[in-house]
């Protein structure tokens, strides 16, 4: 690694940190993101003949800070100067730089800026899109290419989602337990959306499946943050469990491999046990949460050295418990396939009829219906599910893996009439 | 004598590598702990887990307290150790310059000398890196 891909990395690791302080201070995002801009350039001009400072954090929000003051101050010169209480904790800034940053400001301060770019305005991929920008300081050419549109497309949609953030106003004021624990919820299911863009656009799109590492590295940084939360250890162990499949659920075509069907000895078992470890930790507190339990189910299947080895009847107690915190067609469609495992298809068609309206349009549902009526001799109506399942896929690989269903399916004879 | 060569990083950075910057890393630590290895010096090297993964048993007024994450909060933590069998500490010395060389991430190597309570062997060691 040379000296300035060292001095980037320790900048993308500072970053959320230092952005959030210096939004703190500047109390807007732009100046915020230029001083830190600033600071960063500073950084790659000092760090690699002085070495890096101790505390890089420390040293970019003081840099950082002293060049924004520097910006408002000029961009305000024919008004007068900004009374010292615009900006906040301005007094003693050298005291400031020896404060020791893992004081009580600065978990609020990265849980702020990940909470902006959650707006509930702004549409999902947006959400992602602003996230990936602003707090882990992705370029707009990596997103775009992520998302498969021009660079000034993605620039106009993340300057639009600001502007959106701007008007709303970011909330300053230090949150209260109740708004601080509604925020950590709303910023966990922002970093899933992050990895899930990742883990299902990632199929086709290599720029994309870099969104499941960066939405890991933000699942332990909000752990690192709040420590004994069990919900973000249940987040971080269910994105990892997920990711330690990365590379056998797709096969060197592209095609999707099932879980029963992957090389289990290709699972990454680092990812494994860091996963297994935190559930350990989470189950500790007696809180069970909707990551936790969908950790828990993914980490039987982890566990189980082969498909028969897996704990059926665990993972449908789990997705029961799951039904009750969380319910959703969804949940009660994934229950059906543990009960198939253990009393037959017959049983989980019983289970999702009910289900058929809601899920009309959901392709999973369509595919799953085909795959439990084959294993029921039911080939019509596998038929049926399968090419409904095929006009509601979202993506090739989807679309490749219910044909090639069809096909053991075999040639569907036509009922007699 | 028996030294325990203890590594402390800035976690956020070593854990935003890619993995490739990752391997390439590794490979180069690999290459300096060989021959120590050949040599029957290097005893047990560990890597350790993200402190998030940490658990901290504090002595607390009736029972300990078990509370999550690890011991000390600081930027630098400690990430991994080598135990290393030499006759003086200009040898772990020496070693901990040449893990320090290839490896971007690491701030300090903190060499401590320590007895042997229990030489242990694990009957599973499946939590490998």
């Amino acid at each position: 690694m040379t000296d300035i891909a060292w001095v980037e990395l320790a900048l993308t690791a500072a970053r959320p940190q230092a952005l959030g302080a210096l939004l703190r201070y500047f109390r807007d995002l732009d100046t915020a993101e230029e001083a830190f801009q600033e600071a960063c350039l500073r950084a790659i001009k000092t760090w690699p003949d002085k070495g890096p400072p101790r505390d890089p954090t420390a040293w970019l929000i003081f840099v950082g800070r002293n060049s924004g003051i520097d910006v408002v101050r000029k961009r305000s010169k024919n008004d007068p100067l900004p009374e010292e209480e615009a900006f906040s904790d301005l007094s003693d800034a050298e005291g400031d730089m020896a404060e020791r940053l893992d004081n009580s400001h600065y978990r609020d301060d990265i849980l702020r800026l990940m909470f902006i770019c959650c707006h509930p305005d702004l549409p999902a991929t947006q959400q992602i899109a602003l996230a990936l920008r602003i707090v882990s300081g992705l370029s707009v050419a990596q997103i775009a290419r992520a998302f498969l549109v021009g660079d000034s497309a993605m620039e106009q949609r993340i300057t639009r989602a600001k502007a959106r953030v701007a008007k709303a106003g970011v909330p300053f004021e230090t949150p209260g337990p109740a708004e601080r624990a509604e925020r950590l919820g709303i910023v966990s299911a922002m970093i899933y959306l992050v990895f899930n863009e990742g883990y299902s656009a990632g199929i086709t799109n290599p720029d994309s499946a870099a969104f499941c590492d960066e939405a890991i590295r933000l699942g332990r940084l909000l752990l690192r943050i709040f420590p004994a939360e069990p919900e973000i250890m249940g987040l971080l162990a269910l994105m990892l469990l997920q990711h330690s499949r990365a590379k056998t659920r797709i096969d060197t075509n592209g095609q999707i491999v099932l879980l029963e069907d992957q090389d289990r000895s290709r699972w990454d078992s680092k990812l494994i046990n860091e996963a297994l470890a935190l559930l350990d930790k989470a189950i500790r507190h007696r809180k069970p949460g909707p990551y936790q339990v969908q950790a828990a189910i993914s980490a039987l299947h982890a566990r189980a050295p082969t498909p028969k080895d897996t704990d059926w009847k665990e993972i449908t107690m789990l997705y029961g418990l799951l039904e009750r915190i969380q319910p959703s067609p969804v949940v009660t469609l994934n229950k059906a396939v543990a009960v198939s495992k253990l009393e037959g298809p017959e049983a989980a068609l019983d289970m999702i009829a009910p289900l058929a309206e809601k899920l009309d349009g959901y392709f999973y549902f369509h595919g799953v219906k085909g795959g439990l009526m084959m294993q029921a001799g039911r080939r019509p109506e596998a038929r049926e599910a399968f090419d409904r399942a095929i006009a509601l896929a979202n993506s090739a690989a989807e679309c490749a893996h219910i044909r090639q269903q069809i096909d053991k399916l075999g040639a569907v004879t036509p009922p007699a009439v | 004598m028996l030294y325990a060569i203890l590594c402390y990083a800035h976690e956020e950075t070593v854990f935003a590598w890619s993995k490739e910057e990752e391997d390439a890393v590794m490979a180069r630590l690999i290459e300096v702990q060989t021959p120590y290895a050949q040599a029957g010096k290097l005893g047990p090297v560990g890597r350790l887990m993200p402190t998030t993964a940490a658990t901290t048993v504090r002595k607390g007024k009736d029972e300990p307290l078990v509370l999550d994450g690890p011991f000390a909060e600081t930027k630098e933590v400690l990430l991994g150790f080598y135990t290393l069998e030499v006759e003086a500490l200009e040898e772990a010395v020496s070693f901990a310059k040449k893990l320090s060389a290839v490896n971007p991430g690491s701030s300090s190597y903190e060499i401590r000398p320590f007895y042997v309570f229990h030489p242990g062997e694990f009957k599973h060691s499946e939590t490998k890196t």
